[in-house]
């Protein structure tokens, strides 16, 4: 039996012990009803709402992410419908929650303040503000507002792999300084490999650790998810973000019940009862999925390319509309840098693979 | 006033907009420009201007309107927060604002659209680089077939978004969703705009999605859009169509409409940053041309009182 895990677990202990204290209680945010929109093509019913948040509320997860998956706003034409208004989902959610705090996302410059304020009216207390790893200004106006609306507020640096640990330390003290109480190293194209993750982590710890807490969102296109989880809380996050059955965009997410099982046999507390996550994975959220995240060659591509892991689906319809594959498209949106939220150009990459194409045949 | 200049203006707000379009109003044979006009006396936008021999100070509106000689225009280039503290004090002065910030206190004005119908509002609003960029095509889409829905996408290169920019992107997204109905003709609008870092910067690209009745003559509509292309192409010659536009079938989750997709390149004329900020030319070139049909309007004005 391999014993790494038990290993590094022992150093945090010993670290701890010497240090007078006891491993920091980790937060676990679910974010099934929000990243595990983009798997669900955004089609979340009110009824399987209700369902996984009492799940996860019964397992004892304190925070529960709801939204469409480019966050409030995000209904349209470029990122897909939503089934359901965000805003009624989240309401069922408070609803439904005995416990839990409800999260929405937001993403400047598609979502407003207008749109926080109407999910906070519906019972959202937490507002997780998104940006590109480094446009965090464009978050300044969302986190004031919040935080007059009293919510609790959390910074997402997204696509956190295109710039060294140093300039997202820079980018979460903008966050901080803005309002944020916790900023996140979100992994949005699960290209963070290890020792990325870490020193990405301590550096923000470094950076606003006095002030505010740090967080990790972790994708599975590498399969690393959850080991970069366990890194980063030994660097010092404190939350941690899954979702059940790693139901999200491209391969997925860290999985909630892995993430949870993982930490309890680390000895990291979560407040979250293991055979509750199990079963919420298992018994609420597996029945209605239509496909598992999966590493296949198009996800796999996003992590190693270092694409916005939502692209996938959006790709594959391009590939399937216009013929050409779904790998090509994601390789070339990797190259051309395009940040979360252009999903856009992917029909236009897909059209000028087509244009390539038939200039090669007009030759033949 | 000198040659056939016909009105002068001051630019307030010296950062990449009001940059931009100092360049383009010191090329105009209407306009002559009265003043640079910033906050920050640091500021590199006021040095510029300095060395291109405009007077410039860094005392803000105050040191406008205290001035012997009063602007008959000003152009605003500085936040929407900031345009809706000034314009009051614009309008009590009697100077017209040509607001380039997404303020939205007077009509919207995009030129291809409606230029000659201009209001003889005290204060003009430009909308937004994205709206500029987009708008032409909503309403060449809605004057063939009605558009229930018109959404668009606007990224541009991050280096290119001064901190004005960043400070109103809700007044971006909420004042560009309201003129794609107003100006676009579209029943229901909705605006996203992202900013890209990548490095060499990416040109400015738009995205317009327009719902179509299931049975809309698509060929009218390809052609009504290229036609708009040209027209927006005669002063922003570097705006073209990336393919032709597209259409998809109707769907359930698009309540049974179809749809039209027209995709954008908008490659700028380097006038202040280089071509891939095609952002502020859109807007710039469009606040020139306002200001020079003022100037002409101006001008029949006169002949017609001469007579
Ligand atoms: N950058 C773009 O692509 C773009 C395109 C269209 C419209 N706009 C709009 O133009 C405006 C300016 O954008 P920008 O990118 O040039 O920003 P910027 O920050 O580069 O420029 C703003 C300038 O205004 C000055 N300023 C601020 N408050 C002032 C005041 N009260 N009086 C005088 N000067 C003041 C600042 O010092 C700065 O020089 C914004 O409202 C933006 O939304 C920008």
């Amino acid at each position: 039996m391999n014993d790494g895990g038990h290993v590094a677990n022992e150093r945090r202990t010993k670290v701890a012990a010497a240090e007078g204290r006891t491993p920091a209680k980790i937060r676990i945010t679910d974010s099934t009803l929000r990243d595990g929109s983009h798997a669900m093509a955004h089609r979340f019913t009110e009824e399987q709402v209700r369902g996984v948040v009492h799940a996860l509320d019964g397992a004892g997860v304190e925070v529960i992410e709801v939204t469409h998956g480019d966050g409030l706003g995000g209904s349209s034409f470029n990122y897909g419908f939503s089934l359901e208004d965000d805003i009624k989902l989240v309401a069922a959610a408070v609803d439904e929650a005995a416990n839990a705090k409800i999260a929405v996302l937001l993403l400047p410059g598609l979502g407003t303040v207008e749109d926080l304020k109407r999910a906070h009216a519906a019972g959202a207390s937490v507002a997780r503000i998104a940006t590109h790893c480094t446009e965090a200004d464009v978050s300044l106006q969302h986190f004031a507002a919040a935080r007059e609306l009293g919510m609790e507020t959390v910074g997402f640096l997204m696509l956190s792999h295109r710039v060294g640990p140093e300039q997202l330390a820079a980018q979460a003290r903008i966050m901080v300084d803005g309002g944020a109480q916790c900023v996140y190293v979100v992994d949005s194209a699960g290209a963070l490999v290890l020792g990325d993750a870490q020193a990405r982590v301590a550096a923000l710890v470094d950076e606003i650790g006095d002030e505010a807490q740090v967080g990790f969102h972790g994708h599975q296109n590498l399969s690393l998810g959850v080991a970069n989880s366990v890194l980063a809380t030994q660097n010092g996050a404190l939350q941690i973000d899954g979702a059940l059955c790693a139901l999200g965009a491209g391969a997925g997410n860290s999985p909630t019940e892995v993430l949870v099982a993982t930490f309890e046999r680390l000895g990291v507390p979560t407040g979250v009862d293991v055979q509750g996550a199990l079963a919420a994975a298992e018994d609420v959220v597996k029945p209605f999925l239509h496909r598992l995240p999966f590493a296949d060659r198009g996800a796999i591509t996003q992590g190693y390319a270092g694409v916005y892991s939502s692209f996938l689906l959006h790709a594959e319809r391009a590939a399937e509309r216009y013929d050409v594959p779904a790998h090509e498209i994601l390789q070339r949106v990797g190259e051309a840098g395009y940040v979360g939220g252009q999903e856009d150009m992917i029909i236009d990459v897909a059209l000028q693979l087509v244009a390539e194409r038939d200039r090669a045949d007009a030759t033949v | 006033m000198s040659g056939g200049k016909k009105l002068s203006a001051a630019i307030v707000g010296p950062g990449n907009i009001g940059t931009d379009l100092l360049v383009k109003l010191l090329r105009s044979d209407l306009l002559e420009v009265h003043s640079m006009v910033g906050v920050d006396p640091a500021s590199d936008g006021l040095a510029r201007a300095r060395a291109r021999g405009v007077e410039a100070s860094a005392g803000g509106v105050d040191w406008l309107l205290a001035q012997d000689t009063l602007p008959d225009l000003v152009f605003e280039a500085t936040s929407a927060k900031a345009h809706l503290a000034n314009a009051p004090r614009y309008a009590e002065a009697g100077i017209k604002a040509i607001d380039l910030t997404p303020a939205a206190a007077g009509p919207f004005v995009c030129p291809p659209v409606n230029l000659e119908t201009l209001a003889d509002a005290p204060n003009l609003n430009m909308i937004t680089c994205g709206g500029q960029a987009t708008i032409p095509i909503v309403h060449a889409v809605s004057s063939v077939t009605p558009v229930s829905y018109a959404e668009i996408v606007a990224s541009i290169a991050s280096r290119s978004a001064g901190p004005g920019t960043r400070a109103n992107i809700d007044e971006f997204t909420e004042t560009t969703s309201h003129a794609i109905e107003q100006v676009g003709g579209a029943a229901k609008g909705k605006a996203i705009i992202i900013l890209n870092p990548v490095d060499p910067p990416m040109i400015m690209r738009d995205t317009v999605f327009c719902a179509i009745p299931a049975d809309a003559d698509t060929e009218a509509i390809s052609a009504s859009v290229h036609r708009m292309v040209a027209r927006v192409g005669e002063y922003v010659p570097g705006y073209t169509l990336r393919a032709e536009p597209q259409f998809d079938g109707p769907r359930d989750i698009w309540n049974g409409n179809a749809r039209v997709a027209v995709f954008l390149e908008v490659r700028g004329n380097g006038d202040y940053l280089p071509p891939w900020a095609g952002n502020l030319d859109i807007m710039t070139a469009a606040a020139a041309r306002v200001g020079e049909q003022l100037a002409l309007e101006k001008a029949t004005a006169e002949v017609e009182e001469a007579r």
